[in-house]
């Protein structure tokens, strides 16, 4: 596939500009599929011939001048909890063989009339319920820079097939970091909006307090237009970058940075200093309850998961992958009094975070303390020593699921093996968050 | 019902069900109930635990 062009903004405006047809960027996505997927393994449908007429059909209207937007003719791919009319939707598990989705969910729906290609359904940690993407009923997505290693989770294979060139876009879930963290490993964007912003109607669910759904793309300018667009805002808004001079960015140390790869500590130092020469103002600042995200978080999403899977846990149990099945069974154990003790805690979070937003435009910190973790793994060496693998990919994700305040992930450069490393920013508003991330991406750019 | 007495029973009832993988990870969840439990933000009727948020000091 030639390197240029390959966002969506990029695509877009040639496609509006007739330089480029929606069919030939869809045989460039079909053809990376063919060439990629079967030792990526990102997919789990690929809607080929649908999508070849949905090209046609975009090309068609755009010649007649009835252009659609941004969207129209781009080929993206969602992941494979999102209903699309007419296809499986399988949770990357058996639990849903046979499964035909009788309608598009909200969000396939707003992308459908926005005019959107679908190139395939994405494969994913089995219901959402993991952060490495290999416990699926269709195998492990595999990094595209490393195929011993994994891509994240759990919108794994949809990070894979934005990084593979096999999508232009993907349109993720995340409960506890699951489109930023696939995000942070790929070198991509990952948007996590604020809590029920965008319609999770038509997708499955793993906790309906802490779910919610994004876009997993190449830039802050193609997160906005797939963001606005699963919204339902209309016209698409422009994002005009915040002034970076004057910008106020707290940075929450202490219990997020306390398990963190040297390089990854080391580049976000280093993106620290660039803005701060920008001219954007930085302070420490500290969220006291941070320690008790992990533990707030187990409490919400285990019983959650449990009351939705009650049913087949009883009467298919072994459907389930090994792993997912016995994390769903604990949430069985949890007692209603301490469901509502992490209710409050997640209050108190809540309240933390915005304090800390008080005066500051937005928090700033890394994405992940470390970069993509090998498949097979179950812990991870940070700085010399072994931590549990779940633990440490969620750690600076799944607080801000709880909080409900919006958060990107943005590509801050790689480590010494040429694995990318991510940076988070977070606001209370995602109007807010992608205007402040729109000014801080030239300089992670850097 | 204490943090101890969950975990035996959650225990039993695991192994009833022939599922002997979940203890490690019961033994997990029951460190982690009592890190909730013993928590600031609860409210006790009691008046015991502490109501009041820690503010952010910076």
């Amino acid at each position: 596939m030639s390197a240029e062009p390959r966002t969506i903004g990029d695509i877009s405006r040639r496609l509006q500009a007739r330089t480029l047809s929606a069919a030939e960027v869809t045989e460039r996505c079909l053809g990376s599929i063919a060439e990629r997927d079967p030792s990526i393994n990102a997919y789990i449908t690929i809607l080929a011939d649908a999508a070849r007429a949905q090209a046609r059909a975009a090309d068609e209207e755009i010649k007649a001048g009835r252009y659609r937007g941004p969207l129209h003719g781009v080929p993206i791919s969602l992941k494979d909890l999102i209903d699309v009319r007419g296809v499986p939707t399988t949770a990357a598990s058996r639990v849903r063989a046979g499964h035909v989705a009788s309608d598009d969910a909200l969000v396939t729906a707003r992308l459908r009339e926005a005019g959107a290609i679908f190139v395939g359904k994405t494969n994913l940690h089995e219901f959402a319920f993991g952060t490495t993407n290999e416990d699926s009923a269709y195998g492990p997505v595999h990094h595209p820079l490393d195929l011993t290693r994994s891509p994240g989770g759990s919108s794994g294979g949809s990070a894979a097939s934005v990084l593979a060139d096999m999508a232009y876009g993907s349109i993720g879930t995340d409960t506890g970091g699951s489109i930023r963290i696939p995000s942070s490993v790929c070198g991509l964007v990952g948007l996590k909006p604020t809590l029920g912003e965008v319609p999770i109607d038509g997708i499955v669910p793993l906790s309906i307090l802490l779910d919610h759904v994004g876009p997993i793309c190449r830039s802050v300018e193609d997160a906005g237009l797939l963001h606005h667009t699963l919204v339902g805002t209309k016209p698409l808004p422009a994002i005009v970058p915040r002034k970076l001079r004057g910008l106020r960015l707290g940075i929450p140390r202490g219990h997020f940075f306390a398990v963190m790869d040297p390089q990854v500590g080391a580049a976000f130092d280093d993106a620290c200093r660039r803005l701060t020469r920008a001219g954007a103002v930085l302070e420490d600042v500290e969220i006291p309850h941070a320690g008790d995200a992990g533990t707030i978080y187990v409490h919400l999403v285990l019983p959650e998961a449990a009351s939705y899977h009650a049913a087949t846990l009883d009467s298919r149990p072994d459907d389930y992958t090994p792993n997912v099945r016995l994390r769903i069974e604990m949430g069985r154990y949890i007692l209603a009094e301490d469901y509502v003790r992490a209710l409050r805690g997640r209050d108190a979070l809540r309240a933390e975070v915005d304090a800390t937003l008080q005066d500051r435009d937005a928090l700033f910190l890394p994405t992940m303390p470390t970069v993509a973790t090998r498949l097979g793994a179950t812990t991870v060496s940070i700085d010399g020593t072994e931590e549990p693998m779940r633990n440490v990919m969620l750690r600076l994700t799944q607080m801000f699921n709880i909080t409900g305040h919006a958060a990107i992930s943005m590509p801050c450069g790689h480590n010494t093996e040429g694995l990318p490393i991510g940076v988070q920013t977070v606001c209370r508003h995602t109007s807010d968050l992608l205007e402040i991330a729109s000014a801080i991406e030239p300089v992670l750019e850097q | 019902m204490t943090v101890t007495a969950w975990l035996e029973l959650a225990i039993l009832d695991a192994e009833r069900r022939e599922l002997p993988a979940l203890r490690p990870l019961l033994e997990g969840l029951a460190r982690s109930t009592a890190a909730l439990r013993a928590a600031d933000w609860n409210r006790d009727l009691s008046g015991t635990a502490d109501t009041r948020l820690r503010p952010n000091v910076r």
